[in-house]
């Protein structure tokens, strides 16, 4: 299968980004470095596309149900033009996919998905869907998606629409909003640990958007920014990524999303084995660490303790803003607690490292 | 991208600055432009052994781990220990304050396989390959 292209790729070319393939797509992994680009978002503001990621609409009487059974979290607690992030699990509890839940309606919701995960989500779906007066539409390839992250995001966007863009909340969003002239729809939310926006359009609209914007943000230092930074920002705030931090043997217990299942809201899928897990705690663990000899962990590596195997490098990098080198294993449980040393085995040596509370970066404020 | 004249390179993007019986060792301004933002780089020992075509140091970029393979063969004289703090010197002075190792041949006729800048530059107009 060849790399799909989203609706920006031309002007990720024209604007230097050096692209790379990522979950079946290509995107820029750069423009001007990731460093630069990191440190825009923390300071000023970066604009990403994130055109590959899937979206989904469940409409119909029965919609909140089949939510309610395929989802971790408590959609019914959501009200209209709020967003809920929830895992979504198999049966034996291991994770399908995160998600994001944003409701439209009271019979309508849009789900945002990963992009590697489209296929096996939407089959997942349609499986689940059996039995319930709900309609599935994929679309995925009718979006594109911007994210403007950063301190200056909201001084930014106000550039180029008459919304009351302060009004709205984390995790809220707000339909039908023009901006630049172009029919949007506008959450706050984002990937990075900072404050922002993310932009849903008409894929036909996403390059006019994406130079409005960064025309607007110029003044404002506003950087273009790929998935490099993506990924160091998200790490530096302990956001997992599924694949690393989550996955289809891994459950959002273990990996200490649990804040995001919940246990009274009647049946779902993986209940009975999460409900087990809280109980009972599970005996891997997602921890954070920081190396103490020099090195840079990195996904795989192994994680011991006094010579004895424990786990595996979920995610580890330098991190521009913490300037430490940093990362996330899934370990045994009993090696989990802050202030614990344990060995990375980089490159055949055994490198000191110790447990650290997570996440590693919070901004100011919230 | 800066090529200069008076190195040696081999295809695997490093330089050589030959000075006597030893050689000056980085990576050129095409390999560190690649790796974008280089954060660590592993050096080895002073002693240590380096032969042709093997890995001699590793060097870390925000996203990727990459080897550094020595063009040639002999014995690690030196290392530059700034790196040490400062590996960005790597990006910022390629051919300069970013060098890496310096070596002492064992087998001088193995610089007569290394590249020209013109013939590197070749590689470089290919993409790198």
């Amino acid at each position: 299968m060849s790399a799909k292209q989203t609706p920006l790729y031309e002007t990720h070319v024209r604007y230097g980004g050096k692209i790379v393939e990522f979950g079946g797509w290509l995107l820029p992994v750069q423009y001007s470095g990731i460093k630069e680009e990191h440190h825009a978002v923390r300071t000023k503001a970066g604009l990403f596309d994130v055109s590959h990621m899937g979206e989904v609409l469940v409409s119909g009487p029965d919609a909140l149900a089949f939510l309610q059974k395929l989802v971790t979290n408590d959609v019914a607690k959501l009200q209209i033009n709020q967003i809920l992030y929830t895992p979504m699990c198999y049966l034996d509890g291991g994770t399908v996919d995160d998600l994001l839940v944003y409701k439209q309606a009271d019979n309508e919701y849009l789900l945002v998905i990963n992009a590697a995960n489209i296929e096996k989500d939407w089959q997942w779906m349609q499986e689940n869907v059996k039995g319930f007066e709900a309609t599935l539409t994929n679309l995925s390839d009718a979006t594109a998606q911007l994210a403007l992250q950063g301190p200056l995001a909201e001084t930014i966007l106000a550039k180029l629409t008459d919304a009351p863009l302060a009004e709205i909340k984390y995790y809220w969003f707000m339909p039908e909003v023009s901006v630049a002239g172009k029919t949007v729809l506008v959450s706050r939310t984002g990937y990075t640990g900072e404050d922002g926006f993310e932009i849903y359009c008409k894929p036909e609209d996403a390059s006019f958007l994406w130079e409005a914007i960064m025309e607007a943000g110029r003044p404002f230092g506003l950087l273009p920014a790929g998935l490099g930074c993506r990924d160091t920002l998200r790490f530096e705030a302990c956001l997992p990524l599924y694949g690393h931090e989550l996955s289809a043997t891994m459950s959002p217990i273990e990996a200490g999303i649990g804040f995001f299942v919940k246990l009274d809201k009647g049946d779902f899928n993986g209940r009975e084995v999460l409900q087990e897990q809280k109980t009972n705690g599970t005996k891997r663990k997602i921890v954070g660490f920081v190396m103490v000899d020099r090195g840079i962990a990195r996904a795989e590596y192994p994680v011991l303790a006094a010579g004895v195997h424990i786990g595996v490098v979920t995610t580890g990098s330098y991190t521009p803003t913490l300037n430490k080198n940093l990362g996330l294993a899934l370990i045994q449980a009993d090696y989990a607690k802050i202030g614990q040393t344990i060995e990375i085995d980089i490159r055949g040596k055994q490198l000191s490292a110790e447990i650290i509370a997570k996440p590693f970066y919070k901004r100011e404020g919230k | 991208m800066s090529i200069p004249a008076e190195l040696k390179y081999s295809t695997d993007h490093e330089w050589v600055r030959v000075e006597g019986n030893t050689a000056i060792i980085g990576v050129t301004d095409f390999a560190q432009s690649q790796l974008g933002d280089v954060v660590f780089v592993e050096l080895p020992n002073e002693g240590d052994s380096a032969k042709a075509g093997q890995r001699i140091s590793v060097i870390e970029s925000v996203k990727a781990v990459s080897d550094i393979i020595s063009p040639l063969s002999g014995k690690v004289i030196r290392t530059n220990q700034e790196l040490n703090d400062a590996p960005e010197l790597v990006n910022q002075s390629p051919y300069g304050d970013g060098w890496i190792l310096v070596i002492e041949l064992s087998n001088p006729k193995e610089l007569t396989g290394l590249l020209d800048d013109a013939a590197y530059s070749e590689i470089v107009e290919k993409g790198g390959h």
